[in-house]
């Protein structure tokens, strides 16, 4: 299996006034083509570790790392520019809420066309044709109709997949998706989650999928990163996640309600000041 | 020495502890820590210090001036230029101009501290309630707050004080009912972003009535940025005043007034420039000082930076 | 055993959308009740119709055998308290712990409210280390168990229970959820709680009620849910959903 992304003791620090927080301390794992979670509570770092590889951290943040790498070429050492061409064409970011993402005020099928058009040379007869084709392909049932209307006529799932679309329009091999389905309803998660993972496995693409459902998660990728405090505290197959060592990721797995197991009180997570080291 | 460093120290960690263990200390805390920001801001500092230099002229104006401001000396000193003896020189009725610009400094404080006693208050009141309650009274409300607006600030006031009669009590009064339109609209717009939140809902649930929502939980919320806005229009007010005292409506002679003192100044600017120019330059000073509080202020109060 | 809450035929209309079209339902007192739904199904404006917070354009609502006006009076706010969804949304920005529990007694005119500011911090493992500190000092967590706290203070009957547990994170809300459910126990409490999430559910309560756009869709057991017996096709979409990803 051909390594698309390696990242080496990356890590992210903000200066603030009381002094550095670092966000993320010292991360490290490799990305095939195939899918991988990334799974952890609001600041673990997780969706800093996603910023910081889509080279979209804040400028006054930190980002170091012995190696950050996608296919052979080094993020760090790149210039902006080389790093916008990556960003849309190469490597493509799926955020949480569709409505800050797309742009109010102009269509969802010119904002895709716009996209492809960045970055190819291609008609605009043609780009139209991709973008409908696209609009299809993530399962759009009316896609004329759908290319001509704006961001706020449409549904939050309806919006997540036209995301998906612009993003996944100049065939990226890469995608980072940021909690790409926790502003869903449950049965349209799953429906936008079948068409990711579709195109995932159509394309060949490598796919980043951070989340904070543990099980959500194990469901979905092929192996799992829990992440705690800024670091990795466990890699493991998403199969094997019944076998979790970390008791940090067993915590976390046994304090979810689940239906049919009847536990009063649940079980809650007994946080280990040695798990932050 | 270190001692006292010591001391510092832990009232320092007293004030901004996580925990605090009484109300007074929550609320000298929160204090702190907008003081903090406040004062790292220099140009803020500078304002406040202008602010607090003319407090103190205006308080000790009898000693600080070293002549009397309404009796000059009108066979020998007339029109004095600047000297060691009349530091600012003399008027036309060979009045000390230093001596004036002192005890202007209190007219100056008179006008200021009126207005905005009375107009941001209304202003306040105006804006929460037409915000809260909605509907026909907010249309009510504001639509008189429109009629106001309409007209020019100083066309407005002269019109008032041309009824009320000139005086720099009218002119105070003149001034306070052309500026209360802008706090209302700040206020209101302040009540609407927060009055449909969860937490105003949360006290509707407790059976709070609309009076006291609007008075305990949505009035504490518009103050910062009102007072931001009334510290910055110091400015504005002080030279509309100075603009009614310079067209004779405001304080009439022989008040020291800055404004009046530029007026009677006027027909002696081209040859004995100081007459009119000490007291505009006092003006200037004390806009400034107030800007720049104001600009200060907003970066300390904003809430939106305060959850820090 | 009598209903705490009865809600008949309510139906609420926003701007011509009819967001509730007549739904009904029945809560006895001591039981937990659940809402389940997606967005749009109308399960938090049956809520905050109840609470007074959306209209109701017609159909009743009963409290204790009480038939609710238009205007909630001082003594229903007694009787029923809500806890909303987000914990960052629904605490005054510029107030203490301290003035946020004060509140809601200075209103109601209680006189030992030291005490009760006291125990109720208490009562939701608080303790008094947390009471002069501003919304901002807490986390998440904190924040919803003051919310709870606020709630709590009046000593109300029916709690309503807004999704309070989807802000947080999933070990907080194991936290949360099992505070809820002593306090319950303990103050022998009516709930009536809202959630997207089945698991939730059956969880926390014994019977519910699952919606779709504005209107009841079946009324289970928790039981039932959890041996699948469901007859509408929306509910077994809902539970399969909750399993998680599965491969085609």
């Amino acid at each position: 299996m051909s390594t698309l992304l390696e990242v080496d003791d990356l890590r992210v620090t903000f200066p603030t006034r009381t002094g550095r927080i670092e966000a993320v301390r010292g991360v490290s794992f490799s990305l095939g083509r195939e899918r991988l979670g990334i799974v952890g509570e609001s600041g673990s770092g997780k969706s800093q570790t996603g910023r910081a590889i889509m080279g979209l951290t804040p400028p006054q943040a930190e980002v170091t790392a012995s190696k950050l790498a996608f296919d052979g070429i080094d993020l760090l050492a790149a210039s902006p520019r080389d790093r916008r061409a990556l960003r849309g064409k190469r490597i493509a970011m799926i955020l949480q809420d569709p409505k800050y993402s797309l742009d109010p005020v102009m269509s969802i099928g010119r904002q895709i066309v716009e996209t492809l058009r960045t970055h190819e040379k291609v008609g605009k007869a043609e780009a139209r044709a991709r973008a409908l084709a696209m609009l299809e392909a993530v399962q759009i049932r009316d896609p004329a109709r759908v290319f001509d209307l704006h961001p706020h006529e449409v549904s939050g799932g309806m919006g997540q997949r036209a995301m998906i679309a612009m993003m996944l329009i100049a065939g990226p091999e890469m995608m980072i998706a940021d909690e790409p389905t926790s502003a869903l309803d449950v049965t349209v998660q799953l429906d936008v989650l079948g068409i990711l993972d579709r195109l995932v496995s159509e394309r060949g693409m490598g796919l980043i999928f951070i989340s904070h459902d543990l099980r959500l998660v194990s469901s979905f990728c092929d192996r799992v990163i829990v992440m705690y405090a800024g670091k990795v505290v466990e890699q493991l197959k998403a199969s094997e996640l019944g076998r979790a060592q970390h008791p940090y990721t067993r915590g976390l797995l046994n304090c979810m309600p689940k239906i049919g197991a009847d536990r009063h009180p649940l079980p809650v997570l007994d946080r280990k000041p040695e798990w932050a080291v | 020495m270190t001692a006292t460093h010591a001391g510092l120290l832990s009232r320092r960690d007293w004030l901004l502890s996580e925990r605090p263990a009484s109300r007074m200390q929550a609320r000298l805390g929160r204090a702190y820590v907008a003081w903090r920001r406040f004062s790292a801001n220099r140009l803020a500092f500078l304002g406040l210090l202008i602010i607090i230099a003319l407090l103190v002229v205006a308080a000790l104006a009898d000693v600080l001036a070293p002549y009397s401001p309404t009796f000059g000396d009108l066979k020998g000193s007339r029109l004095l230029a600047p000297s060691a003896e009349h530091w600012f020189g003399t008027d036309d009725l060979g009045r000390d101009i230093l001596s004036r610009v002192i005890f202007g400094s209190r007219w100056t404080l008179y006008v200021v501290i009126l207005v905005a006693v009375i107009a941001a208050p209304i202003g306040l009141l105006v804006g929460t309630v037409a915000g809260y309650a909605g509907g026909w009274i907010d249309a009510i409300l504001m639509r008189i707050t429109d009629i106001f607006l309409a007209f020019p600030k100083l066309i407005l006031a002269l019109a008032f004080v041309a009824a009320l009669g000139p005086g720099i009590e009218n002119a105070v009064l003149a001034i306070a009912i052309t500026s209360w339109p802008p706090y209302a609209r700040i206020a209101r717009a302040e009540t609407l972003t927060v009055r449909n939140s969860d937490y105003i809902k949360a006290v509707q649930l407790m059976g709070a009535s609309p009076f006291r929502i609007v008075l305990r939980h949505i009035m504490p919320l518009c103050i910062s940025s009102l007072i931001v806005r009334v510290t910055l229009d110091m400015a504005g007010i002080i030279l509309t005043a100075a603009g009614l005292g310079f067209l004779g409506l405001g304080a009439q002679p022989p008040l020291p007034e800055w404004g009046a003192m530029i007026a009677s100044g006027r027909r002696f600017v081209l040859d004995q420039w100081w007459v009119a120019g000490a007291p505009g330059f006092a003006i200037l000073i004390v806009s400034l000082g107030f800007n720049l509080l104001g600009d200060g202020l907003r970066d300390a109060l904003d809430p939106r930076s305060g959850d820090q | 055993m009598t209903a705490a809450l009865s809600v008949d035929r309510l139906e609420v209309v926003f701007d011509r959308f009819r967001a509730l079209k007549g739904v009904s339902l029945e809560v006895q007192s001591g039981e937990s009740f659940g809402l389940v739904g997606e967005s749009g199904s109308g399960k938090s404006t049956l809520l905050r119709a109840i609470a007074g917070l959306a209209p109701a354009a017609s159909g009743s609502i009963t409290v204790n055998g009480k038939k609710l006006g238009a205007r909630r009076d001082k003594a229903f706010y007694r009787e029923v308290q809500m806890v909303f969804q987000d914990p960052y949304g629904s605490l005054h920005p510029r107030q203490t712990v301290d003035r946020l529990l004060q509140e809601p007694l200075a209103i109601h005119g209680f006189a030992d409210g030291e005490k009760r500011i006291q125990r109720a911090l208490d009562e939701v493992g608080l303790g008094t280390g947390f009471r002069f500190r501003y919304s901002h000092q807490l986390s998440g967590g904190q924040r919803q168990r003051v919310a709870i706290a606020r709630a709590l203070i009046l000593e109300p009957a029916i709690l309503l229970l807004d999704e309070p547990t989807s802000a947080l994170d999933a070990s907080v809300q194991a936290e949360v959820l099992n505070l809820l459910e002593e306090i319950r126990r303990r103050r022998k409490l009516t709930f009536l709680m809202v959630s997207h999430d089945l698991a939730i559910i059956t969880h926390m309560c014994e019977r519910l009620m699952v919606m779709q756009n504005g209107e009841a869709v079946e009324h289970l057991t928790a039981g039932d849910l959890v041996e699948r017996r469901v007859s509408k096709d929306y509910t077994r979409n809902l539970l399969r959903a909750s399993d998680g990803f599965v491969r085609a």
